[in-house]
C-alpha cells in the first residue's frame, strides 16, 4: 500500500495531538506549532488529492485490524481530498489573516487555548469529511460544536458570551435530534456503517416495513444538521455568534464549520439513504424551499445591517441557502453546484471577514458602516481584498462566486419546470440584492477622506493571507471548469 | 428614529425570537452618522421613515400588549411543541421492532463477532471494553478529546489570571467571592470520613481501571472514581493540602502525557492494522489484569485523564484555578 | 388503534425514553432560565441513552462479559449500544460543564439567569 494512503488518518489523529500540545505551551509557541502543523496537513491533503486524481478512484482506509462493519473506517476520494485541502488551506489563511486580532482579543494567558481549539476543529473537520460511520460522525460533530463555540467565546466580552450560549444551545438541540436519528436508524437497520445502512434502507424502502420510522429519521437528521448549519428558519444564533467573534473565528466559523455539517448531510443523503429514497420522501423539496427563502431573506436582512460583520454574517445565511438549493434540486448537477458553492464560499467569506478585521484596525476598533468610511484607503490591502470578495459574492464573471451561480443555473435548467423557474428567479433576485448591499459598502470604504489614522505596519502573515485569498479567488473563477470536473468525478465516486 | 415601526418590531421578533427586545438601538455614533450622505445610509433612512408612517399605531399597540400576548403564546407554543414531538416519537416507537426481541435487526453479525471474537481477537473478556477500545477505537479516541476540549473551554472561561490567582490572595473584584473563599477546614466529621474514603476511592478507582478488560468499568468510570477521591480530599482538607500533590503543573503534565500516549498507541495500532503489519502486541492472559493488549494501557491513560478533568472542573468552578 | 397501544406497551422502555427526550428537548428550547435549560439538556440526553440502551437489550440474556470461556453469541446481549451510551455520557458531561461555566460567567456579569434579559442587557453594551 502506498504511504500516501495513511495521510488522511495521520492528519486526523495528529491534529488532535497538536491541539493537546498547544494547550500546555505559551501563546507564541502554540501559534507556531499550530500554524506549522496545519500547513503540513495542507500539504498532506494536497498529496492525497493528487494521488486520488492520478489513480482516479476512491479508497477505503481501515482504522485498525478489522474490516468495516466491525472496525472503523474512513473513505477517501477526490471530492473528500479536495474539501480537506481547501479546508486546511483556508484554516491556515484565516488564522494568519486575523492573527493580530487573536492576540489582541484573547486574554493573555489564554491565547494558546485559541490554537488548541483551531487544531481540534481542523481535526474534527477532517474526520467529518472522511468518515464512513455515523457514530464517528456524531462524536466529531460534538468536538466541532464545542471547539467552534470556544472560538467565539475566547474573545471574552459580554456579547460574545451571550452569543456563545445561544449558539451552544441551538447546536445541542441539533446534536440531540441528529443522535436520536442515528439511534432510531440503528434500531431499524442494526448498522452504523454507511454502506451497510444503505443496503438495509433499500430493503426497508422496497418492503415498506418501518416506513414511518424511516421518514422520521430522515426528518430528524436533516433538521438537526440544518439547525447546526443555520438554514433559514433556524439561523437566529448565527449573526450574533459570527458578528461578535474575533476576525479569525468569524472567518473559520462561516467559511468552514457550517460546511462541515453540510458535508455530513450530503454524505447521509448520498451514501446512507440514496437519492431515490430522499426524493421519494420529499425531503429535498423542503430543503429547496427553505434554501430559496434563505437566499432571499438572508440578503434582505443583510440590507438592513449597519454593522459590517453582522452584514457579512447575514450574507452567510444567504450563501448557505445556495448550498441547500443545490441539494434540493435532487439531481446530480444540483449536488455539483452545492459542492462548488461549499468551496467557493469557503475561500471567499473568510477573506471578507479578515478584511473586515483589517478595516476595524484602521477605524479605532469600530465595525459600523459609519466608522469604516474610507477604511479601504487607509488599509489598501484589505480594501482590495474586500472588493474582490464582494465581486465574487455578487457573482461577477472570473471570480469564485460566479462559478457557483453558473453551476446552480445549470443544475436548475436540468431539473423540472417549477424548480427551474423558482431557482433561476431566486438566483437573479439574490444577485441583485447582493449587489445592493455589497456595492454601497465598496463605495463607502473608498469614499471620504483618508483620515489621520495611519495603518499599522502590516504583518507578513496578514499580507500573505490576503494576497493568497485574492489569488485563490481569481484562480477559482478562471479554472472553474477543471474544479467542477473534479467535483463531478468525486461525486460519482462518492455515491458508489 | 425613536419611534420604531411595526415592521421593524416584527423583524426583531424574527431575528431574536422575542418581542421583549429593545430593537436595535443605534448607538449615538451610528445615529449621528445616518445624516452623512453615503448611499447605503440614505437608503436606510428612507426605509425607516416609510416604516414609521405605515405602522405607528400598530407599534404603540404592540408595545402595550405585545409582551403579555407573546408570553402567553410562548407558553402555548412550548406545550404544543412538546406534545407534537412526543406524539411523533411515540408513533415511531410503536412501529419499531419489539423491545428485547432476539431477532431484531440490531442482532446481526456485528455484535456476534464482538462477543465471539472478543477473547481471541482483543484479549478482553469484557466485550464492551474490547469493542470501544479495540474494534471501534477511533470513536473512543475522539470521545477522550471531547472531554479535553470541554476542559480547555471551561478553563478559558473560569480560570482567573492575575492577583487573585492563588487561593487566599486578594479576591478578584469581578467575582462576588463569598462562596469562593469559604473552606470548611474545621469540619471534624468530614475529615474523619474523608480519611477513610479518599484512599478507598483511589484504590477502587484503580481497581476499576485495571480490571476494565475483564469486568465492568474501564478508564472512564475508574477515572471518575479517582477524580471523586481528589475532589473529596480538597473538600475535606482544603485546596492547599491537595495542591501539594496536584497543582496546575501536575495537571498539565499528567493530562498531556495521557492524551499523547493514548493518541500514539492508537496511531500505532491503526497504522499497523491498516497496513497489514503484525503489531507485536501481547494480548495477555484473558481474565487477568494484564490482558487485552493495548486496552490496558489505553484504560490507564484514559483513567488518569478523566480523573484530572473531573478535579479540574471542580477546582475551576470552586475557586477559578487549579 | 389497539394495536398501536399494544406496540407502545411492548416497547415500554422506548416509550418512556422518548417521553423523557421530548420533555428535555422542550425545556432546552423553551425555558428562559439557563439552569432549567441545562437540566433540560440532561433530560434529553438521558432519554437518548435509555433509548439506546433499550436497543441493545435481548430478553433473557447476560451482560456481555465472557465468563468460563463460553463465547457463544446467543448467550449475551448486544454490546454495541452499551459502548455508544458510554461515549454519549462523556459527551454529555463535557457539554454540561461547558454550559454551566458559561452560565457562571453570565450570572457574574448580569446577575440574572434569564437568557432573554441577558440578551437585552448585552445588546445595550458596546463591544
Amino acid at each position: 500500500m502506498e504511504f500516501v494512503r495513511n495521510f488522511p488518518f495521520l492528519t486526523i489523529v495528529f491534529s488532535l495531538t497538536c491541539g493537546v500540545f498547544c494547550a500546555v505551551t505559551r501563546g507564541k509557541t502554540a501559534k507556531r506549532l499550530c500554524v506549522c502543523w496545519l500547513t503540513l496537513t495542507f500539504a498532506m491533503s494536497l498529496s492525497v488529492l493528487i494521488y486520488t486524481l492520478r489513480t482516479d478512484g476512491s479508497f477505503i482506509y481501515r482504522m485498525g485490524k478489522w474490516n468495516a462493519p466491525w472496525g472503523n473506517e474512513i473513505r477517501v476520494g477526490p471530492l473528500e481530498a479536495l474539501m480537506a485541502t481547501a479546508f486546511s488551506g483556508v484554516m491556515v489563511l484565516s488564522l494568519s489573516g486575523g492573527m493580530s486580532h487573536i492576540f489582541a482579543d484573547c486574554e493573555e494567558g489564554k491565547v494558546n487555548i485559541y490554537f488548541t481549539m483551531a487544531a481540534l476543529l481542523t481535526s474534527s473537520l477532517f474526520a467529518l469529511i472522511y468518515t464512513n460511520d455515523l457514530f464517528t460522525a456524531y462524536v466529531f460533530v460534538e468536538i466541532n460544536t464545542i471547539a467552534s463555540c470556544a472560538l467565539v467565546m475566547l474573545k471574552s466580552s459580554g456579547r460574545t458570551l451571550v452569543a456563545t450560549t445561544r449558539y451552544l444551545i441551538m447546536s445541542l438541540l441539533g446534536s440531540g435530534l441528529f443522535l436520536l436519528g442515528v439511534v432510531i436508524l440503528y434500531g431499524i437497520t442494526g448498522e452504523l456503517l454507511m454502506e451497510s445502512i444503505a443496503e438495509k434502507v433499500q430493503d426497508i424502502f422496497s418492503t415498506g416495513e418501518y416506513s414511518l420510522p424511516l421518514t422520521v429519521v430522515i426528518g430528524l437528521m436533516s433538521v438537526g444538521l440544518a439547525v447546526k448549519s443555520a438554514l433559514f428558519p433556524f439561523h437566529s444564533w448565527l449573526p450574533d455568534a459570527h458578528g461578535s467573534a474575533t476576525a479569525s473565528s468569524s472567518a473559520i466559523l462561516s467559511g468552514l464549520v457550517l460546511k462541515g455539517y453540510i458535508i455530513v448531510l450530503i454524505k447521509i443523503f448520498y451514501r446512507v439513504f440514496g437519492l431515490r429514497v430522499i426524493v421519494a420522501e420529499r425531503v429535498s423539496n423542503f430543503l429547496f424551499v427553505y434554501g430559496i427563502l434563505a437566499m432571499i431573506c438572508g440578503s434582505v436582512a443583510a440590507l438592513r445591517q449597519v454593522d459590517l460583520k453582522r452584514m457579512l454574517a447575514y450574507s452567510s445565511i444567504a450563501q448557505v441557502g445556495y448550498i441547500y438549493v443545490g441539494l434540493g434540486m435532487h439531481s446530480e448537477a444540483g449536488m455539483v453546484a452545492a459542492c462548488v458553492q461549499i468551496l467557493a464560499h469557503a475561500i471567499t467569506k473568510p477573506m471578507l471577514f479578515c478584511s473586515a478585521g483589517g478595516f476595524m484596525d484602521v477605524s479605532g476598533g469600530q465595525k459600523s458602516m459609519a466608522a469604516i468610511t474610507g477604511a479601504g484607503r487607509r488599509d489598501k490591502l484589505a480594501g482590495a481584498a474586500f472588493t474582490v470578495g464582494a465581486m465574487s459574492m455578487i457573482g461577477i464573471p472570473f471570480f469564485a462566486g460566479f462559478a457557483t451561480k453558473l453551476a446552480l443555473a445549470q443544475g436548475a435548467v436540468g431539473s423540472d419546470k417549477i424548480r427551474m423557474t423558482i431557482a433561476l428567479a431566486a438566483i437573479v433576485i439574490s444577485t441583485v440584492l447582493n449587489a445592493v448591499y455589497y456595492v454601497p459598502v465598496i463605495f463607502n470604504i473608498f469614499s471620504g477622506t483618508e483620515g489621520s489614522e495611519k495603518a499599522p505596519r502590516p504583518k507578513v502573515g496578514y499580507v500573505f493571507a490576503m494576497g493568497t485569498f485574492m489569488v485563490l479567488n481569481v484562480a477559482f473563477g478562471l479554472f472553474t471548469q477543471q474544479i467542477t470536473d473534479v467535483v463531478r468525478r468525486g461525486l460519482q465516486l462518492f455515491g458508489m | 428614529m425613536k419611534n420604531k415601526g411595526a415592521l421593524s418590531r416584527l423583524w426583531s421578533f424574527a431575528e431574536y425570537g422575542s418581542f421583549r427586545e429593545e430593537e436595535f438601538t443605534l448607538s449615538p455614533s451610528d445615529e449621528r452618522h445616518i445624516d452623512t450622505d453615503t448611499p447605503e445610509n440614505r437608503w436606510l433612512t428612507t426605509v425607516q421613515n416609510s416604516e414609521r408612517s405605515v405602522g405607528a399605531r400598530a407599534a404603540s399597540w404592540f408595545s402595550r400588549r405585545g409582551v403579555e400576548i407573546f408570553q402567553r403564546l410562548y407558553r402555548v407554543a412550548a406545550v404544543f411543541i412538546c406534545f407534537t414531538l412526543i406524539g411523533v416519537l411515540l408513533a415511531v416507537v410503536a412501529f419499531l421492532p419489539p423491545f428485547g426481541g432476539a431477532d431484531n435487526p440490531a442482532v446481526n453479525e456485528v455484535p456476534e463477532r464482538y462477543v465471539a471474537g472478543a477473547v481471541e481477537e482483543t484479549g478482553a473478556t469484557n466485550a464492551v471494553a474490547g469493542m470501544i477500545s479495540a474494534y471501534r477505537g477511533f470513536d473512543t479516541l475522539g470521545e477522550a478529546h471531547v472531554l479535553f476540549v470541554a476542559a480547555c473551554s471551561v478553563m478559558a472561561l473560569l480560570r482567573i489570571d492575575g492577583p487573585a490567582r492563588r487561593h487566599g490572595c486578594l479576591p478578584d473584584p469581578e467575582m462576588t467571592g463569598e462562596d469562593m473563599d469559604f473552606e470548611p477546614n474545621s469540619d471534624l466529621i468530614l475529615r474523619k470520613a474523608a480519611k477513610i474514603l479518599v484512599p478507598l476511592s483511589f484504590i477502587f478507582g484503580l481497581y476499576v481501571i485495571l480490571n476494565g478488560t475483564s469486568s465492568p468499568g474501564g478508564g472512564f468510570s475508574g477515572g471518575a472514581l479517582m477524580g471523586a477521591g481528589v475532589i473529596l480530599n480538597s473538600v475535606a482538607f482544603g485546596f492547599s493540602r491537595t495542591e501539594r500533590f496536584f497543582g496546575e503543573r501536575v495537571y498539565h503534565i499528567v493530562k498531556t502525557a495521557c492524551l499523547t500516549v493514548y493518541a500514539l498507541l492508537m496511531a500505532y495500532f491503526i497504522y499497523m492494522g491498516a497496513n497489514g503489519i503484525y503489531d507485536h502486541v501481547w494480548l495477555g492472559v484473558p481474565g487477568g489484569i494484564v490482558s487485552g493488549g493495548l486496552i490496558l494501557p489505553i484504560n490507564i491513560a484514559v483513567g488518569f485523564e478523566v480523573a484530572c478533568t473531573m478535579y479540574c472542573f471542580y477546582a475551576l468552578f470552586r475557586k477559578g484555578g487549579l | 388503534m389497539p394495536e398501536f397501544l399494544e406496540n407502545l406497551f411492548t416497547n415500554y422502555y422506548e416509550t418512556g425514553a422518548v417521553v423523557i427526550f421530548g420533555i428535555g428537548f422542550t425545556s432546552l428550547l423553551m425555558h428562559r432560565n439557563l439552569l432549567k435549560k441545562i437540566i433540560g439538556l440532561n433530560f434529553m440526553d438521558s432519554g437518548l441513552y435509555l433509548f439506546l440502551a433499550a436497543k441493545g437489550y435481548i430478553a433473557g440474556r447476560l451482560a456481555p462479559i465472557i465468563t468460563d470461556g463460553d463465547a457463544d453469541p446467543t448467550k449475551y446481549v448486544n454490546p454495541i449500544p452499551t459502548g455508544l451510551v458510554l461515549t454519549g455520557i462523556v459527551v454529555s458531561v463535557s457539554v454540561t460543564a461547558f454550559l454551566l461555566a458559561l452560565t457562571c460567567r453570565l450570572y457574574d456579569k448580569y446577575h440574572t439567569l434569564d437568557i432573554d434579559e441577558i440578551t437585552n442587557l448585552a445588546r445595550k453594551e458596546r463591544d
